[in-house]
């Protein structure tokens, strides 16, 4: 903005004078409605310590971000036994499914945070559920040895719930999934299974030498490929166009459940008994990605955020984990005082909020993001909160900053278990350190930690 | 009755084993029936009808038959015993080929060529084997298939924002054919709008015709049409000449003209009003109204007060011009009629007269109202005010010392100007008069400054001017900024270089990046700003707690600017200037100089009280024993570990021999060279701060790869204070942006870029700052449908 200009002025008698003179247009509004233009001067002398003044600017944001985390909003009660599977709601953000180890689904509202319906789907656990691509209806399969699909709208008044379908199967299902764009959805039990969503019987069932699968997952990006955790502490991979299943690793621990990153094709991530999780890239499957420790007991259930930058982690340690997809460790924990096992996690289709289904029958909504404000901000707000958030990336490294953003608190029994496995990680480390040592040299290869955890692939 | 059947079957039929089973109840039923008749002799009748059934059902059957698979069950073990005995040869199936007119005579040379081929075929793959390699086959097309995505990732994860979700609608004015195609009746209201205008034939869509109108336009005859056609044209052409009459009268300049114009317009009115007195009484009240209103108005806009342009300009003119006097009465009297209404009718006389001597006596632009556009601006006010404000005279006076060389010879044309009937010019023409003599009045101050700014002055010259002290020390200054300059540059480089010399800390690296991205978990519960603080004081513990243990000073990032301003500090005191300055002080009465002995003797004055105050503090001794007393504490200190009597005689009175004192004497290690060897005025202290240490990086952050990268990145501000509006929200972007309420839905084969194409334009989520990338893709974006184009017309 130049408000000051020279001018030449010509007078009568042919004489030059330059003189200082100012635009009105640059400083006069249109109207008196407009915001008073407030020339502001940048001029780095006037304005010193920047680097100083910004750092106390972080702290202070870093501060009140630890302040402002209050990452609880609602608990959904109703449920009779502990709830084994959640699921979304395709095409609305408030709709959540949840499945119970009594058979009993339930369907909730989440902006009222009340339950909406309430079925008997199965006798036994529900193993799974899945809403279908559409959103129109949704599958459950339980310990029963039956598929089931039903409506999403509830029935007419006076009307008993009955599934609009029930496929009877020889052995139990332990997990479902729909295709992301077609009628055709997988079960996993003793085989994994393809079906037509019009037939009664797989159109095609992979299985390779093992007996019981506990988790299927359709990638949401490539549609035509699934994975499956197996018993046998194997990870395999399909393709529905093909007659065979893809690949096997196989790992040191079992893995309960995995999924696909939303929007990276070939990246997965597992949930394995072993207190980790890996992330594996499908075209690479010697050696993880990226090893997630933090929790301090097996990992039941796992979910990708939308954006598939994060992925939340729910534990038999009653805690639930956020993980930077390429982050060895957690940034961050949620956990409460009456929250047991949690079993199942699901992240929001908006990538703001977290589901969590745990052993003590209650549904948890958690913000994704500990400290953010909910609801609508204004344009200001909004401004000082980028801001804020741009210093403590700045400032991140910084010790006091550090320190103050990575502080949580954890209960004591937790905290103590997570001490004690630092500390036998700590002496299994010094230990081969020693063997090292005292070993011809070259004789003990150094093992890295992703190597660890694979004992094969199997081709 | 399966067996009977079999017998029953006709020799033509026995070719195959297997046709027993081709067997359809009805003839079973037909063989039963006729069983039945159970006649002896009729048996020949009985072969006959058999025969003819048999012929009758011959096509049929062969129309039946079914797929002749061993079993159900293939197995790779055990093979079906069906039948065997029948070996079917490949010459039997190949020998039809030879009786076939239709098979040509490549293949039956082929099949010639392998009959006569000796050699066994190989072993088919074990079924393992077979499907490992179909699994290895398929492994590498999907993942082939999935690769495909590596660029659209890895631009995403460069990019420096994401928008989520990745498909939306593109924002702006859409054309009007979409948003209508799109748009369909939601609401129930809506709904039963377009219900009732569907039953009522209404229209909807573009054409806004209903269907009755649409008839009559067609009704309308031929004629008609015409005749309406002319009444248009003429409507046009009558208009048109309006238009052009009214703008040739708009342009004619004549004041006589318009105003004759006017009065007749009034008269017209006036005479128009007395006939509505007459015929139409309350049209004329409200007309009357009408003008008092108008007048009122005009009486509040203050049009004939005389402080127009034009009544300026005529003010001006009064005195000479009878006309022009003319018109100022005119006007007045106008003003009067206007302001007639007044209820003290005496004062509006007095302002009268009041106007009209000011007229006379002062220029009128006295009386002129501030213009409010200027009121902020005080450059754009009264000319006089202009001339009052400070900063036009620093800003001028540049040029009015240019100008003072061409002042004699523009004295006379000055004296012309001061005749000018222009005023503003007049006035101004005194002050920058006025100023001028004020400069050259004291031209010898602020000149030869200027001159002694621009050019270096050498040390001795300066020393001879007392009153010049000032620019010395300012030259000083400088020298000792350079200085600064210098040492900052000695101590950063040193600094590099003890930062890559020094080896990482023996932690192992595993544990330490373990340790970086940890969260901190502990059984407080941080609730209130107070814990926060205190978490802070904890880590100041940690850290002030293993720092003495180390003895060397641990090397440090210097992320803020303390350092510096450290050593500004220690430089402050300079040794030498102030020698130097000292003798200046003394020399000064003695040496000659021109300076008037009133100066001279103030100066001494001057340095008299200064040596007083000063008079204990030997400011240089006392650094060089600060600094002396710094480098003794540095050295290596002797150790002495001569054990009195071991080996020899001990006692009172005795000392260890020279010989094993020099043996037991344990000289440390040279330190390394002190960075300030070299400078004689500078302490620097190379003893790590813990104060400052525990707001420092220790350890190089990861993606940085060197310190001065990272530097550079904390030390550019992203602040409001320090960064216009529009580089301050692009430089605090958020990375990932979500919409609130939209479902993420994963990303689908839309978003995969085109396959033959060597920038990724096509993926909708990256949203790079900066003009130049979003220019790129549009022009990507422009290539695309050509390139398609292309490949069509090659097709």
């Amino acid at each position: 903005m130049r408000i000051l200009s020279l001018r030449a002025l010509i007078t009568s008698r042919g004489m030059k004078v330059k003189v200082l003179c100012r635009n009105p247009d640059d400083y006069v509004r249109e109207t008196t409605r407009d915001i008073q233009r407030v020339p502001r001067n940048y001029d780095p002398t006037i304005h010193p310590f920047e680097v100083s003044r910004e750092y106390t600017r972080a702290l202070n944001a870093t501060k009140l971000e630890r302040i402002f985390a209050k990452p609880f909003v609602a608990s959904l009660d109703g449920h009779r036994d502990g709830i084994n599977c959640l699921a979304k709601h395709a095409k609305t953000l408030s709709v959540v499914l949840s499945g119970a180890c009594d058979g009993e689904v339930k369907i909730w509202n989440l902006s009222k945070r009340e339950c909406m319906r309430t079925i008997q789907a199965h006798e036994g656990f529900v193993r799974g559920i899945c809403s279908r691509f559409c959103g129109s209806s949704f599958f459950t399969v339980g310990d029963d040895k039956t598929v089931k699909q039903w409506n999403m709208e509830p029935p007419g008044r006076g009307l008993q719930e009955e599934p609009l379908n029930t496929i009877l199967g020889k052995a139990v299902y332990t997990g479902i999934d729909h295709h992301q764009t077609e009628g055709t959805f997988a079960t996993c039990g003793q085989t994994v299974d393809i079906w037509d969503e019009q037939r009664s019987s797989p159109i095609r069932s992979f299985s390779w030498g093992v007996d019981s699968f506990s988790c299927v997952r359709y990638n949401p990006v490539e549609t035509e490929l699934l994975a499956s955790c197996a018993s046998d502490r194997s990870i395999i991979l399909y393709d529905m166009r093909e007659s065979a299943p893809l690949k096997k690793i196989i790992m040191q621990l079992r893995s309960n459940t995995l999924c696909w990153n939303p929007m990276e094709a070939y990246n997965f991530t597992c949930s394995n008994e072993d207190y980790n999780l890996y992330t594996y890239d499908m075209r690479r499957l010697d050696v993880p990605v990226t090893v997630h420790m933090d929790h301090v007991s097996a990992v039941l259930d796992v979910d990708y955020s939308p954006t598939g930058k994060e992925f939340v982690s729910a534990s038999f340690d009653k805690t639930i984990r956020i993980f930077p997809k390429n982050s060895g460790h957690s940034r961050e924990v949620y956990h409460t005082k009456r929250m047991q096992h949690v079993i199942c996690v699901k992240w929001s289709a908006d990538n703001k909020y977290i589901l969590s289904g745990s052993d003590e029958m209650n549904i948890r909504l958690w913000k994704a993001n500990a400290s953010e404000k909910l609801g609508l901000l204004t344009p200001r707000e909004k401004a000082a909160l980028n801001y804020n958030q741009k210093l403590r990336d700045k400032f991140q490294h910084h010790p006091q900053v550090r320190r103050i953003a990575r502080h949580r608190h954890l209960p004591r029994d937790l905290f103590k278990q997570k001490r004690e496995l630092r500390e036998m990680k700590e002496a299994r480390r010094r230990k081969a350190q020693n063997v090292r040592k005292h070993s011809k040299p070259g004789s003990v290869p150094l093992v890295t930690e992703k190597e660890k955890h694979v004992v094969s692939v199997v081709e | 009755m399966r067996r009977k059947g079999v017998k029953a079957v006709p020799a033509t039929m026995a070719g195959g084993g297997n046709n027993e089973e081709e067997l359809s109840p009805d003839d079973e039923h037909i063989i039963s029936a006729s069983e039945e008749e159970d006649g002896s002799d009729d048996e020949s009748k009985h072969a006959k009808l058999l025969e003819a059934i048999s012929s009758l059902g011959k096509r049929k059957r062969m129309k039946r038959t079914e797929r002749s698979e061993a079993s159900v069950q293939v197995s790779e073990f055990s093979v079906n015993a069906d039948g065997t005995g029948e070996k079917v040869n490949l010459s039997d199936l190949l020998g039809t080929m030879d009786k076939t007119p239709g098979a040509p005579n490549k293949t039956k040379q082929q099949l010639k060529n392998l009959q006569n081929r000796k050699e066994t075929l190989e072993l088919p793959l074990s079924k393992q084997q077979t499907e490992k390699i179909q699994r290895e086959v398929a492994y590498d097309k999907s993942s082939k298939e999935v690769s495909r995505w590596e660029t659209v990732i890895t631009q995403n994860q460069k990019a420096e924002q994401l928008v989520f979700p990745l498909r939306q609608d593109p924002t702006g004015p859409k054309r009007m054919e979409q948003v209508v195609a799109g748009w369909k009746a939601k609401t129930p209201l809506e709904k039963e709008i377009f219900s009732l205008l569907h039953s009522n034939n209404q229209p909807i869509h573009d054409p806004l015709l209903t269907p009755a109108e649409e008839a009559s336009i067609k009704a309308m005859s031929l004629e008609e049409a015409k005749i309406r056609q002319a009444e248009f044209r003429k409507a046009r052409v009558l208009q048109s000449y309006y238009e052009a009459k009214a703008r040739r009268e708009r342009k004619i300049k004549s004041k006589k003209y318009h105003k004759l114009q006017k009065k007749a317009k009034v008269k017209a009115f006036l005479k128009q009003f007395d006939e509505m007195m007459k015929t139409d009484p309350a049209g004329a009240l409200e007309e009357l109204k009408k003008m008092e209103l108008s007048r009122m108005q005009e009486r509040m806009s203050l049009k004939h007060q005389n402080s127009g342009k034009w009544a300026k300009s005529k003010a001006i003119m009064a005195k000479y011009d009878d006309a022009a006097r003319k018109a100022m009465q005119e006007q007045l009297e106008m003003n009067k009629q206007l302001t007639q209404k007044l209820v003290v009718p005496s004062d509006d006389d007095d302002d009268e007269e009041r106007n009209v001597e000011e007229a006379d006596a002062l220029p009128d632009f006295v009386n002129d109202p501030e213009p409010i556009l200027d009121s902020v601006n005080p450059w754009m006010r009264g000319k006089l005010t202009q001339e009052h404000s400070e900063p036009e005279v620093t800003a001028v006076a540049t040029e009015t010392a240019v100008e003072t060389k061409d002042e004699g010879q523009n004295g006379q044309r000055e004296d012309e100007e001061e005749e000018e009937n222009e005023e503003e010019k007049l006035l101004r023409e005194f002050e920058r008069k006025r100023k001028l003599r004020q400069d050259e009045d004291d031209d010898l101050v602020p000149v030869p400054q200027e001159e002694k700014q621009v050019i270096p002055v050498d040390v001795a010259e300066a020393e001879e001017v007392a009153g010049e002290n000032v620019i010395q020390i300012s030259d000083d200054e400088d020298k000792e900024e350079e200085e600064e300059e210098v040492v900052v540059s000695e101590f950063n480089s040193l600094f590099n270089r003890l930062m890559k010399s020094s080896s990482v800390p023996p932690v192992p690296e595993q544990t330490g990046a373990e340790e970086a991205e940890l969260l901190d978990e502990g059984l407080v519960r941080v609730r209130t700003m107070d814990d926060l603080e205190a978490l802070q004081q904890d880590v100041v513990m940690d850290t002030t707690q293993p720092a003495p243990a180390s003895a060397t000073p641990a090397p440090s990032m210097e992320t803020t600017s303390e350092p510096p301003k450290k050593k500004k500090k220690k430089k402050g005191i300079d040794p030498n200037e102030v020698l130097t300055k000292e003798a200046k002080v003394i020399k000064m009465p003695l040496a000659p100089t021109v300076v008037e002995e009133e100066e001279e003797e103030v100066h001494a004055e001057q340095t008299a009280i200064i040596k007083e105050a000063f008079a204990g503090d030997d400011v240089i001794s006392d650094f060089l024993k600060d600094k002396r007393k710094q480098e003794k504490a540095g050295q290596a200190e002797v150790v002495d570990l001569t054990l009195p009597g071991w080996g020899e005689w001990g006692g009172v009175g005795l000392k260890p021999s020279k010989r094993k004192r020099r043996k037991f004497r344990l000289k440390a290690p040279a330190p390394p060279l002190r960075k300030d060897q070299n400078l004689p005025d500078v302490i620097i202290s190379e003893k790590r701060n813990s104060s400052v240490a525990n707001h420092q990086v220790s350890q190089l952050p990861f993606p940085f790869q060197n310190s001065t990268q990272f530097e550079s990145c904390v030390r550019f501000p992203v602040g409001q204070t320090w960064n216009t509006q529009t580089t301050f929200r692009k430089l605090t972007a958020p990375k990932v942006v979500t919409k609130m309420g939209a479902i993420i839905e994963p990303m689908s084969k839309e978003d995969l870029p085109p396959v033959k194409e060597s920038s990724g334009a096509g993926s909708g989520a990256t949203i790079v700052l900066g003009e130049k990338v979003e220019e790129e893709t549009k022009k990507a974006r422009r290539r695309n449908p050509l390139q398609k184009k292309k490949k069509k017309s090659r097709q």
